[in-house]
């Protein structure tokens, strides 16, 4: 089972997960930008946590053989924050670089004018540079949340097809489709939406413009919810062709779009080596390692 | 069988002449416009690939660099030229802020580039001391991260020119930490001192003392120990 998360916090994550993730399969994933899970205070310590996306969480991701890729924006819940507001003007430089595949997370947290305009403004980023979008749906209200969503996306002329719409559930999937977008998936343990009730989401809507992600950060949140969700819809009777477009290809296709995926193997890279290069390896001096 | 998306990313056989055409248009732009080096060096990697320079000896392009390294050094080398010879302080504040903007390999490029303008000789003398300035301040910052591709970049001919003797010795006996070939140091034989060798003979007791094993590279430090894993 090749495994593309679409969705995942690494900087929340421990080595040991990218050691799981690797053996479960994933080769390759994108890690949006969002909060630290307290409040940032100023401009430059939004910089740097971009910058750690594109620097050094790339790299450790690439000792353990995986492909990171990074959205980049201000997030919902901090385009409340005064503090916070200037970053909106750092932002379009970012979106030059390698590896952002995508505007993202933008949208709504509480649905404030404030959000109103830091989401509209992004949008509108993303169609300067020619990039998709990952949006966030808010967890409370989350119906009309979505449907507000989809009227600002109309409004910006940001076509539907580059728009992922995430945190999806039974309530609002056939808003997103119908709307033109993709739908995003984000399998929890018990919270949200579990792998059961994707696998219900899936018979009952297909796997055109699906995309199941595990969302794993600092919360209780599992990054093997992927593939459990690959098995589960084996069992209930899809292929393995099913599997491959619902955890491959779907999110290749959308993160595609941004000209500035990077899909080849890592190189170097040995599954199961230690992640020192040479120093182990028999004390010979040759140059062994991964680069990012 | 590789994936990229991108159809001149591939890694056999170095720069494609897409990429080769996309430099000189680049380099000629930086000329007209020094400001357009920003947008080059973040596109650089895209244009011309990643592929290592030297796949036989260095599979992982850490060592010797990469096709994109040597591109954006060129660029480097192009602003450099552009700015002119009464340039170094504006080509000083432009590396400073390629390197603070810059992802990854954008400041190995910012680093190799420094290693281009001290090979052809553009860094000695009064016309420099903004640049070297700059660049003792860059290299220090690259030395201080864990990512062995910033560390190897930062050892070349710049620093073997301008770096003081202490923070080059961390400099080598960092790179042999981090298992990388101490053939990525411009000049170890020129700079390689008996303190250096100290730091290394005590490296390799401590080694031997954990059960560890003691990197061959130790042996170009110290000629006298003994190294791989003793019984």
């Amino acid at each position: 089972m090749r495994i593309f998360d679409p969705h995942i916090h690494m900087t929340s994550r421990t080595t040991d997960d990218y050691e799981a993730l690797y053996a479960a399969g994933v080769r390759a994933l994108v890690e949006p930008a969002f909060w630290l899970g307290q409040p940032r205070t100023n401009v430059g310590s939004f910089l740097d946590y971009f910058d750690s996306l594109l620097g050094w969480e790339r790299f450790r991701a690439a000792q353990f053989g995986i492909r990171h890729h990074a959205t980049i924006a201000l997030n919902p819940k901090e385009a409340n924050d005064a503090r916070c507001r200037e970053v909106l003007d750092e932002i379009p430089r970012y979106l030059l670089k390698d590896g952002v595949v995508a505007v993202g997370e933008v949208g709504y947290d509480s649905m404030t004018p404030e959000e109103d305009e830091v989401f509209a403004r992004q949008l509108q980023m993303a169609r300067d540079v020619d990039l998709p979008v990952l949006v966030h749906t808010p967890h409370r209200d989350k119906l009309a949340g979505t449907r507000r969503t989809l009227d600002v996306v109309r409004e910006s002329g940001v076509p539907s097809e580059h728009v992922l719409v995430d945190h999806l559930n039974e309530t609002n999937v056939t808003l997103v489709l119908d709307a033109g977008a993709w739908a995003g998936f984000s399998i929890y343990p018990d919270t949200k939406m579990d792998e059961d009730r994707m696998v219900a989401i899936l018979q009952e809507h297909g796997t055109d413009r699906m995309i199941v992600n595990s969302a794993a950060d600092w919360g209780r949140s599992d990054p093997l919810k992927t593939l459990k969700t690959g098995r589960a819809m084996l069992a209930a009777g899809f292929t393995d062709d099913d599997v491959d477009k619902v955890l491959w290809r779907n999110p290749v296709e959308f993160y595609g779009q941004s000209g500035n995926l990077v899909l080849d193997p890592v190189p170097g890279f040995v599954e199961g080596d230690l992640p020192t290069p040479g120093v182990e390896f028999e004390g010979s001096s040759v140059l062994r390692g991964v680069r990012a | 069988m590789t994936e990229t998306t991108r159809p001149d990313a591939r890694p056999a056989d170095g720069a494609t002449s897409d990429g080769e055409r996309w430099l000189a248009e680049a380099r000629a732009a930086v000329g007209q416009d020094p400001a357009s080096v920003s947008r080059a060096f973040a596109l650089a990697g895209r244009k011309v690939g990643r592929a290592p320079l030297r796949p036989d000896v260095d599979p992982a392009g850490i060592v010797h660099g990469t096709v994109d390294d040597a591109a954006r050094a060129a660029l480097v080398v192009a602003l450099a030229d552009a700015l002119g010879a009464d340039g170094d302080a504006a080509l000083g504040a432009r590396l400073a802020d390629l390197y603070q903007h810059g992802d990854t390999a954008e400041r190995r490029g910012v680093l190799r580039g420094l290693d281009a303008l001290a090979e052809r000789g553009s860094l000695a003398g009064e016309g420099a001391t903004s640049v070297v300035a700059v660049g003792r301040d860059l290299a220090a910052d690259a030395l201080r991260t864990n990512d062995q591709s910033l560390v190897a970049a930062a050892v070349g001919p710049f620093a073997a020119a301008h770096l003081d003797q202490h923070a080059w010795r961390h400099a080598v006996l960092k790179l042999v930490f981090m298992g990388v070939s101490l053939d990525a140091v411009a000049g170890l034989d020129d700079r390689a001192d008996d303190e250096l060798a100290r730091m290394a003979r005590d490296f390799a007791a401590e080694r031997r003392a954990a059960g560890r094993v003691v990197p061959d590279d130790v042996a170009r430090l110290a000629p006298d120990v003994t190294t791989g894993r003793t019984a």
